[in-house]
C-alpha cells in the first residue's frame, strides 16, 4: 500500500464515524392522510421519527393490525451496533497506519461481514414485526403480512412503504467501496512495485 | 323635528335616493352580481392550494370570531371567544368556564365587534388578535398559533366597550372607550341626571410584549358622550389616539333624534405619551374598581382567573394638554388614520362630507391655541384650523375608511350602500362600487396599518334580502370581495358570514403560519388531572366527587367500563388525548349530560362535569371521527342508587 492508499483507508475509516451522527436507514410511510410525511429513521443506536412524534404515531397505527409496539430501548442490536462500528473505525485507522495489504484484506472481510450481518439482522427484525401479529387485532386480512421491504417500495394496506439507505447507510457503503477500491488498486500497485524492483535489479545483474 | 335647513336637506335626499335606488338599483346589481371578465379566476384557489390572506371577521351578536381565506372566501374556523360553544366545551368545561367569569358572574354570551391584530412597527405581526365585547366590557386576546382565546380582561368603569380594541404601533396598549356613558363610579341616580352624573372612561390596557398578557395600566375619565371608534396614531402621530364621539348632546332618551342635533360632534385626540408622564408624576388616583383577568395556560390547559381591585384613574382636570376635541360632522363612526399618520378621517354617519383632519395642523392649532371654547375643560380646536380637507358629495352615511397604501382611501357608505374610493390630498372621488346591501365596515388587509396590502377590499354588508337562497325571516349577513389593484374597483365575489361582522382584519398568511401550533406536547402537559399514559388511568372517589383520570387514543378510552358511581355523585371526566399526531382530536360525550361535550386536542387534557340523576348504565363515546374504528370508541358507566354498595371499579379490555 502506498501513501495515497493508506490515506484512502484512513478516509474510509473517518467516513464511518459519520454513522454516529446520521441515520443508517429510512422507512417512509406514504398515505393520503399524512401529507406532512410519516417515517422512521434507523440509527446505529436508536430509532427516531421523521417528525418528532412519528414513532408514537406509527405504534398507534400499527396496533390496528396487531403489530408489536416498536420500543427502541428493548432492541439489543441498538446497544451492540455502536461497538461494532467503533471496532471497525479503530482497526481501520490501524490498517491505514500499518499499510499491509493482507491486513487490509482481513479488515475488509470483517467490514463485509458486519455489513451483511447488519442487513440480515434488519431483515429478520422487519420479518418479526411484519409477521408476528396479535391474533386479536382489529384488522385481520387472511394471508396479509406487513413486513416492509429491505430496499424498495411495497403497498401495505393504505401505506405505501419505502425503505432506503439514509445518509449513514450511504456513508457505510461509500466507506466499503473505498476499501474495495484500495484492495483492488493495491493489488496492481504491488505488482507494479515488484516489476520496478525487478527492472531495477536487472542492470546491476548485467553489470556484474 | 328638523330644526336646521341642512338637516332637512340631508333627510330629504336620503328619501329621494332610497326611491331612486329602487328604480336604478336593478341593472347595476345585475352587473355586479355577475362580476366582470375573469372575476372567477381571481378568487379561485385550486383544491390543496392556500389563500394569500387570512381574514378575521367579528361575529357581532354571535360573540365569536370567524376565520376566512382571501381571495377564496372559504371559512376555516369559528373561534369561540365571548359566547359558549358546546361543540368543543368552550365555557362549559372546567378548564374554560373561568374565561367567561366577570364581576357580574359567569356571562355565556356577548356581542363582539372589532378585531385588531397585534402590531410591530405599525404593521400586523400575526401573533395575536384582540377583540372587544361590546355588552359586558371586555377585551379578548386570541393566540394565532393555537387560534384559541387565551385571555379575556374585563374593563371596569365602562358601560360598554365599543371604541375598542385598537392598538398602538408596537402593541404597547390596547384601548377601550365606553359606548354608553354611565354614572362613574356606578351609583343609583336618576337617569335624567345624565349631564351631571354620567361619564365615559378610556382604558389603556398594557400588553406584555413577550407573552401578550394584558393588564389595565390606567383609565382617563372623559365627558359623558358616546365613544364610537378609534385608531392609534402612527409615524408622526405616534403617541396619540383618536376617538370618535357622538351624543355630545348628552341625551339619555330617544337618541336617534336627540343625539342627532349638533351639526358637529368630536374626534377626541388623546396624547397618551403625556398621560404616561402624568402617571409617572403621580397624577393618577387609585380607584376601587373590580375587574377580572382570565388567562388560559397552554401547559396547564386551564384558566387562571385573577380578580383585581383597583385602577389608576387620570382626571383631565389634573392633566392639561392631554385631551383635545376636534369638531367633526356629524355623529361620526370611524376615526381612521392613514398609513403616513398625517391624516385622520372622520366617518360622519349623518354628514354630507367626509372630513379629513391634519395631524400637523392639529399640533400647530394646539401650539397657537386656535380654540373654540371647551367642553368640560377640554379645549375644542377650531374646525378650520385642524381640517386638511373635505371629500365633497362622497355618498350617504359615510362610516368607515381604510387605505390601500397607494394614496387612496376607501370609505363605506351605509345609506347609499356603496364603497367610495377617493384620493388623499386632493379629496376627489375616484370611483364607486355598489354593495348588497347597506355596508357597515370594510377591510383592506393591513388597511389600517402603516403598510397595507392594497389588493382587495372586503365589504361587510348588513342586509342580504334577495342575494342568496332564502332561509326564512332570518337571513345571513354577507361579505363582498372587491379587487382594488386597478384604477377601477371590480366586484369579485360575495359569501355569507358567521353572525354579523362589524369589522375585520386581514393579514398575509405567511405572517400567521409561522406561529402554527399542530399539537400540544404531552410532555409539557401540566394539567392537574393529566393522565399521560394508559397505565396511569384511574378512578378516584373523593366523597361525593368521582374523578375519572381517562385517556383517549385511536380507538379506545382507558378506562371504558366504570362501575360504582352513585346517584348524587358529581363525576369529573378528566380526558387526556394521548395522540401526538396532527389533526387527531378526540371527542367525549356521555348520555344525559346537562353540560356539554368535549373536543380534546392532541396532548391536551379537558374536563367535563356530569351529574347522573337515575340509576342505570350510561353510554359514553368519542364525538370526533378519529379513525376507522371511531364508531367502536365507546364505553359504559354504571350508575347505582344512592347508598348502594357497588364497588368502584374501572377497566378496559377485560
Amino acid at each position: 500500500m502506498n501513501k495515497r492508499q493508506k490515506i484512502l483507508i484512513a478516509v474510509a475509516s473517518l467516513i464511518l464515524t459519520g454513522i454516529y451522527f446520521t441515520p443508517l436507514w429510512k422507512i417512509t410511510l406514504d398515505a393520503p392522510q399524512y401529507p406532512e410525511g410519516l417515517g422512521l429513521y434507523i440509527w446505529v443506536n436508536k430509532i427516531s421519527g421523521e417528525n418528532q412524534h412519528d414513532l408514537r404515531t406509527i405504534n398507534g397505527l400499527n396496533h390496528y393490525i396487531g403489530m408489536k409496539e416498536i420500543t427502541p430501548e428493548s432492541i439489543p442490536e441498538l446497544k451492540i451496533m455502536p461497538y461494532f462500528v467503533g471496532f471497525l473505525i479503530i482497526t481501520g485507522f490501524i490498517v491505514a497506519f500499518v499499510g499491509n495489504r493482507k491486513v487490509l484484506g482481513v479488515w475488509a472481510f470483517i467490514f463485509f461481514a458486519v455489513l451483511i450481518a447488519g442487513l440480515i439482522d434488519f431483515y429478520l427484525w422487519e420479518y418479526d414485526y411484519g409477521h408476528n401479529l396479535n391474533p386479536h387485532a382489529a384488522i385481520k386480512i387472511p394471508g396479509m403480512s406487513y413486513q416492509p421491504p429491505l430496499i424498495g417500495s411495497k403497498q401495505l394496506l393504505n401505506m405505501h412503504t419505502t425503505s432506503l439507505p439514509s445518509i449513514g447507510g450511504i456513508l457505510a457503503g461509500l466507506s466499503f467501496l473505498i476499501t474495495l477500491y484500495v484492495l483492488f488498486v493495491s493489488r496492481k500497485n504491488t505488482s507494479i512495485t515488484e516489476e520496478k524492483n525487478h527492472v531495477a535489479v536487472k542492470p546491476i545483474t548485467g553489470a556484474a | 323635528m328638523f330644526q336646521k335647513p341642512s338637516a332637512r336637506i340631508v333627510y330629504a335626499s336620503l328619501v329621494v335616493l332610497a326611491l331612486a335606488a329602487v328604480w336604478i338599483g336593478c341593472p347595476a346589481k345585475k352587473e355586479a352580481t355577475i362580476g366582470s371578465g375573469d372575476a372567477a379566476s381571481k378568487v379561485f384557489v385550486p383544491p390543496g392550494s392556500y389563500d394569500e390572506f387570512y381574514a378575521f371577521l367579528s361575529g357581532g351578536f354571535s360573540g365569536q370570531v370567524s376565520v376566512y381565506g382571501l381571495p377564496s372566501g372559504r371559512l376555516f374556523k369559528t373561534i369561540p371567544v365571548f359566547a359558549v360553544n358546546p361543540e368543543n366545551g368552550w365555557g362549559f368545561n372546567e378548564e374554560t368556564k373561568g374565561m367567561l367569569q366577570t364581576t357580574d358572574g359567569f356571562i355565556p354570551w356577548d356581542d363582539s365587534h372589532h378585531p385588531e391584530l397585534s402590531m410591530t412597527d405599525g404593521t400586523p405581526d400575526g401573533r395575536w388578535l384582540f377583540i372587544n365585547a361590546n355588552n359586558s366590557p371586555r377585551i379578548a386576546r386570541i393566540d394565532l398559533g393555537t387560534f384559541r382565546t387565551e385571555e379575556i380582561i374585563e374593563i371596569p368603569n365602562s358601560g360598554g366597550s365599543h371604541a375598542s380594541p385598537f392598538t398602538t404601533i408596537n402593541t404597547e396598549y390596547v384601548v377601550s372607550a365606553t359606548r354608553f356613558s354611565v354614572p362613574t363610579p356606578q351609583a343609583d341616580v336618576a337617569i335624567n341626571s345624565y349631564k351631571q352624573n354620567f361619564k365615559g372612561a378610556i382604558s389603556f390596557v398594557k400588553v406584555d410584549p413577550k407573552e401578550g398578557h394584558m393588564d389595565l395600566a390606567f383609565q382617563i375619565l372623559v365627558p359623558g358622550f358616546d365613544y364610537d371608534l378609534s385608531h392609534a396614531g402612527k409615524g408622526p402621530s405616534h403617541g396619540w389616539f383618536f376617538f370618535s364621539t357622538y351624543n355630545t348632546e348628552q341625551a339619555h332618551t330617544l337618541l336617534e333624534v336627540n343625539a342627532s342635533q349638533n351639526d358637529k360632534d368630536f374626534i377626541m385626540a388623546v396624547n397618551w405619551k403625556k398621560a404616561e408622564e402624568y402617571i409617572k408624576q403621580g397624577k393618577a388616583k387609585p380607584w376601587a374598581s373590580e375587574y377580572y383577568i382570565n388567562r388560559y395556560d397552554d401547559n396547564k390547559h386551564t384558566t387562571i382567573s385573577e380578580k383585581k381591585k383597583q385602577v389608576m384613574m387620570l382626571d383631565p382636570k389634573d392633566c392639561p394638554d392631554m385631551l383635545y376635541l376636534m369638531p367633526c360632522p356629524k355623529s361620526p363612526h370611524g376615526a381612521d388614520v392613514d398609513p403616513s399618520g398625517e391624516y385622520i378621517v372622520g366617518g360622519g354617519k349623518l354628514a354630507t362630507v367626509i372630513p379629513v383632519f391634519s395631524f400637523s395642523k392639529m399640533i400647530k392649532a394646539i401650539e397657537g391655541k386656535a380654540f373654540d371654547g371647551d367642553r368640560d375643560g377640554i379645549p375644542v380646536l377650531k374646525y378650520d384650523a385642524v381640517l386638511a380637507g373635505e371629500v365633497q358629495e362622497p355618498g350617504l352615511g359615510p362610516l368607515h375608511t381604510e387605505f390601500d397604501g397607494k394614496g387612496y382611501a376607501y370609505t363605506s357608505h351605509f345609506v347609499s350602500s356603496e364603497v367610495v374610493k377617493w384620493k388623499l390630498g386632493t379629496w376627489e372621488v375616484i370611483d364607486r362600487m355598489p354593495t348588497y346591501y347597506s355596508i357597515g365596515h370594510l377591510m383592506i388587509p393591513g388597511g389600517d396599518s402603516k403598510q397595507p396590502w392594497g389588493k382587495y377590499v372586503l365589504a361587510m354588508n348588513k342586509i342580504t334580502k334577495d342575494r342568496y337562497l332564502p332561509t326564512g325571516p332570518e337571513l345571513t349577513q354577507s361579505a363582498q370581495l372587491i379587487d382594488i389593484s386597478g384604477d377601477k374597483m371590480r366586484m369579485l365575489s360575495d359569501f355569507p358570514t358567521i353572525g354579523e361582522p362589524h369589522y375585520a382584519q386581514g393579514i398575509a398568511a405567511d405572517l400567521v403560519r409561522k406561529h402554527e401550533v399542530k399539537i400540544f406536547d404531552i410532555n409539557k402537559n401540566e394539567h392537574k388531572y393529566a393522565t399521560k399514559s394508559e397505565k396511569d388511568a384511574k378512578v378516584v372517589r373523593e366523597g361525593k366527587e368521582v374523578h375519572v383520570y381517562m385517556t383517549a387514543s385511536r380507538s379506545h378510552f382507558v378506562p371504558d367500563n366504570i362501575e360504582g358511581v352513585k346517584v348524587g355523585d358529581v363525576v369529573y371526566f378528566h380526558m387526556t388525548n394521548l395522540e401526538q399526531d396532527w389533526d387527531v382530536p378526540h371527542g367525549f360525550a356521555i348520555k344525559g349530560n346537562n353540560n356539554a361535550e368535549l373536543l380534546i386536542m392532541p396532548g391536551e387534557t379537558a374536563t367535563v362535569r356530569w351529574e347522573p340523576k337515575t340509576p342505570g348504565v350510561y353510554p359514553m363515546y368519542c364525538t370526533d371521527f378519529c379513525s376507522a374504528l371511531h364508531q367502536e370508541m365507546q364505553g359504559y358507566v354504571r350508575v347505582s342508587a344512592a347508598g348502594s354498595n357497588t364497588a368502584l371499579t374501572f377497566s378496559t379490555g377485560k
